[in-house]
This record gives structure tokens, sequence and C-alpha cells, in this order.
């Protein structure tokens, strides 16, 4: 197909769909109004199981089958990309020279590391009473364990965070989110039913199962991320391509990024 | 006021957007869409979606740059390895 015949046909179907979208925007309810139809009864849905945080309530509980399907594709990427960046067998693991870090990045580290992870179990521990949950609190509590990378080196990240250990849980924690549908199932309910007794409104114990299965993608969401960010990691600092150590090594031992003069020898 | 602040956040995320596609360099692109993904956030956030602002903050502020960066690093320095192994070449020849 030539060029023209595709620039042809891609802006017919640009104009198909720019003509049914905005067809289909003109029934949507205005911009910014008072009521909603499906806010609405997601409200009263969640106020009948007691969670505070509706949006938390529409993807823990009325939803919780979606999350499951979304926690699931975030398992699977980590699961791809942990296979595609593994340490081929030619592949060289060297010794990242330490960097030098400035006296105040390292105290900003050394500072916000703690307050970070702090916040992270918050925003997890929260979900259901206000806006985060395991999602948002997993990510945060992913990226601060990488505060120690930007205030050390990799070597001190390293000691911080046990790749094997995170690999485990990583895959309990996706497994405990069906294991928990499955226990509803068990207990006589239907799959992922929010069975739990549903506690005292805006008390962190409330929205039964909520809570459980923020803890689960929370922990899945952290360990996962780390454990992304770790091979990512290992590829850009640690990992020699084969190709790459054909010739003079010796001259230039490590270190050496893509801003360094060739040195003509 | 809430309507400015609307206007001011979809501004702002319409020209950060458009900057980080017309930068060419990938690693000052994931700056750019660090500065978008902020704009993101403020944008949720007065639209009244702080969940989702917080994710957008999380994912596109601090792990989408970060990757972008570590990947940029990894194959910057393997085409840098191959243009020395092709002057290299090009010198034993």
């Amino acid at each position: 197909m030539t060029v023209r015949a595709r620039l042809v046909m891609a802006l017919a179907a640009a104009a198909v769909i720019a003509a049914f979208f905005a067809a289909a925007c003109t029934q949507l309810p205005p911009f910014g109004s008072d009521l909603h139809p499906y806010g609405e009864r997601a409200v009263a849905a969640a106020l009948a199981h007691r969670t505070a945080n509706v949006v938390s309530s529409v993807n823990f509980d009325i939803r919780a089958f979606d999350t499951l399907g979304e926690e699931s594709i975030l398992f699977g990427t980590v699961l791809g990309a942990t296979l595609l960046l593994r340490r081929a067998p030619d592949e060289r693991r060297r010794r990242p020279r330490p960097g030098r870090v400035l006296p105040t990045t390292r105290l900003f580290g050394t500072l916000l590391l703690p307050i970070t992870v702090v916040v992270g179990v918050y925003i997890v521990a929260h979900g259901q009473l206000s806006p985060g949950g395991g999602f948002q609190g997993g990510v945060v509590l992913a990226t601060a364990l990488h505060l120690a990378y930007v205030a050390a080196d990799h070597r001190v990240l390293r000691r911080l965070r046990p790749l094997d250990v995170l690999d485990v849980t990583d895959c309990t924690a996706a497994a405990s989110f069906t294991l928990v549908g499955l226990a509803a199932l068990a207990a006589g309910g239907a799959f992922l039913q929010n069975m739990l007794p549903l506690g005292t409104f805006n008390q962190i114990t409330s929205g039964g199962t909520v809570p459980l299965l923020n803890a689960a993608v929370g922990i899945e969401v952290a360990s996962g991320l780390s454990v992304l960010v770790a091979h990512f990691l290992d590829q850009a600092v640690e990992l020699e391509d084969p190709d790459a150590d054909r010739s003079d090594k010796e001259h230039r031992p490590w270190g050496s990024g893509p801003t360094s003069p060739p040195d003509g020898s | 006021m809430n309507d400015w602040l609307i206007g001011a956040a979809l501004a702002f995320v319409v020209v950060a957007a458009t900057v980080a596609v017309l930068t060419r360099d990938p690693a000052r692109q994931a700056v750019v869409l660090a500065a978008l993904g902020l704009g993101l956030a403020v944008l949720f956030t007065v639209l009244q979606a702080p969940d989702v602002a917080l994710s957008q903050l999380a994912v596109g502020t601090a792990l989408t740059p970060l990757l972008i960066l570590l990947t940029v690093r990894k194959v910057g320095r393997r085409t840098a390895d191959d243009d020395r192994h092709e002057e290299q070449d090009e010198e034993q020849r």
C-alpha cells in the first residue's frame, strides 16, 4: 500500500470516528453540572456499603472484578519486563563506581525517604476514606525506595530492596486479590462480593473487603514497580552488552557514558 | 474563580503537551513529560478528581520519566559504543 493510500484511509477513518464521537458527546450530561446519573447511583451504593471514598468503593467493591483485571495487567507487565530485561548469558555484570552525591541531595533523600514511605502507607491504608488507595500508595512506596538511589548509590538501594523477597511478595499480593474473591464465593456469595462486616462509616475499618483489597493492590503495585525499576536500573547501570566490550575495556574500565569523548587510542 | 483555574490548567496542559511532542531529544522530552504530568495532576485536582490526580502525579511525573531516562541512558551508551567501534574499524582499515 502506498503512503498516499494509507494517508487517505487514515483520514477517512479519522473523519468517521470524529463524526460519531462528536455526535455521542452531545448526549453526555453537561460539563461541570451538579447532576450526574452515574455519580448519584455510585454515591448511594458507596454509602450503602459504608465506604467514604466513592472512587474506592467503585474500584474495589462495585467494580472489583475490573480492578482484578487491571491488577493482572500490571502483574503481566512486570513479568514480561522481567523476562525481557533479565541478564543474558553473554552480558557482564560490572560494579558501578559510586558516584559523587551533593551533601544537600544526600540530606534531601535521607529525610524524605522515611516521610515518603509513611505517606505511601497512609495513602494505601486510608484508601477507603480519603482520595488514594492501593495503586496510588503503591506507586508512592515504590518511588520512595528509589530515593535511596538518588541520595546514595545503587549498592545502598540493593541492600534496601531485597529483590528475591519482592518477587515473592508481588506474586503473593497479586494472588491474594483472587483469594479474597474466592473466599466470598466459599462463604456463599458471588465472586468478590463484599461479605465482610461493613463497620462504622468513616472509620479506618469500614468498607468490608475494600481495605483488604486496597492493601493487596498496594503491596502488589509497590513490589511490582520496584522490581520493574530494578531491572531497568540493572540494565542502565550494571549490565554490559557483549558487543560493547569487544575491544579496549582496559582503557576505560567503567562509567564512561555517552558524553565521554573517544580517546582515539 | 474555578473556571479560571480550569482554564489555566487546561492551557498549561495543552502547551506542555505540544512542547513534549516538538522536543526531539528523548532525555529532554522526559523532563517535559514530567512537567506535563504535573499540569495534568493540577487539572484533575481542580476538576475534583483527586484520586486520578494522585495516580497521575506518581506515575506521570515520577515513574514514566524515570523509566524513559534509564532507557535513554542504556540505549545512548550502546550507540556511543557503536560509534566508537565504527571509528576504530575505519582507523584500522
